[in-house]
């Protein structure tokens, strides 16, 4: 009993670990991506110094540290817990994308979007109440 | 197929793969216990001597450029959530390759995901 409450508590503090730092992580790789801009064209002199442009940028950084500190823990996670359950029980990240986008660089979020992302955390509560892991243990 | 059509595909397909992948390979290094810095030095050194942990790394590095490429096109609330359609190949991929048991309830949970992503790509705008 002892054993599979600390799973659960494992599980759920990975989880609330990565839907703070992936959509942090988003959010300031946007920001960091807006202010390089578009390449003029794609060839592959431009895409280069497109991503040199990036990776000049403290913002797109600190993005990458974030998506690094996310990919961590996704990937501990996944050492017990079903893919299927962790890659959809992660996605209410994409409210906290909405939020951040909307409140903290001024993006339009419109009704319909909203509600769309309401649906999505339905979602995400069923896929909650299912089982973690359904594969042998190794 | 447009720039964002394609880059959109590389995004979920790459990067599912790659998950799915590094997800083969921490089945394969086992359940981690322990959480102190040097033991999870220890696992990442377990995982990274296993193949699938590299394939996975390479898919999911070809997603994150897509990825990288795409934010600088389209706002990031737009972007991100047309992203979960890595469920739907996720729930599948994990099914087929890793042979986990995805209940109807979880098809259900993973489904209204998929709706609700399609209302935020219709809400563009």
């Amino acid at each position: 009993m002892r054993s599979s409450e600390g799973l659960h508590l494992k599980t759920y503090f990975l989880l609330f670990l990565m839907v703070t730092f992936g959509p942090v992580g988003d959010i300031l790789l946007g920001k960091g991506m807006k202010t390089v801009g578009v390449p003029p064209s794609w060839t592959p002199p431009e895409i280069l110094d497109f991503f040199l442009r990036a990776f000049a940028s403290p913002v797109v950084w600190l993005g990458i540290g974030s998506l690094l500190t996310y990919l961590i823990c996704y990937t501990l996670v996944l050492s017990w817990a079903d893919f299927s359950y962790v890659q959809p029980a992660s996605a209410i990240a994409y409210v906290i994308v909405a939020l951040l986008g909307h409140f903290w660089l001024g993006e339009y979020v419109s009704t319909r979007r909203w509600v769309g992302i309401a649906i999505i955390c339905v979602g995400v509560l069923l896929v909650g109440h299912t089982a973690f892991r359904t594969t042998e243990r190794h | 197929m447009s720039l964002e059509s394609a880059l959109l595909a590389l995004i979920v397909l790459g990067g599912t793969a790659g998950e799915l992948c590094i997800t083969r390979a921490m089945k394969v290094v086992g359940e981690v216990h322990d959480f102190r810095p040097l033991a999870l030095v220890r696992v990442f050194g377990r995982a990274m001597r296993v193949p699938w942990m590299w394939f996975g790394l390479a898919l999911m590095g070809i997603g994150f450029f897509a990825m990288l490429a795409m934010l600088s096109l389209e706002n990031v609330s737009f972007v991100v959530p047309m992203t979960a359609l890595t469920f739907a190949a996720g729930a599948y991929g994990g099914s087929l390759f890793l042979g986990e048991r995805v209940t109807p309830l979880r098809w259900a949970g993973i489904l209204l995901v998929c709706l609700g992503v399609v209302l935020v790509v219709q809400g563009k705008g």
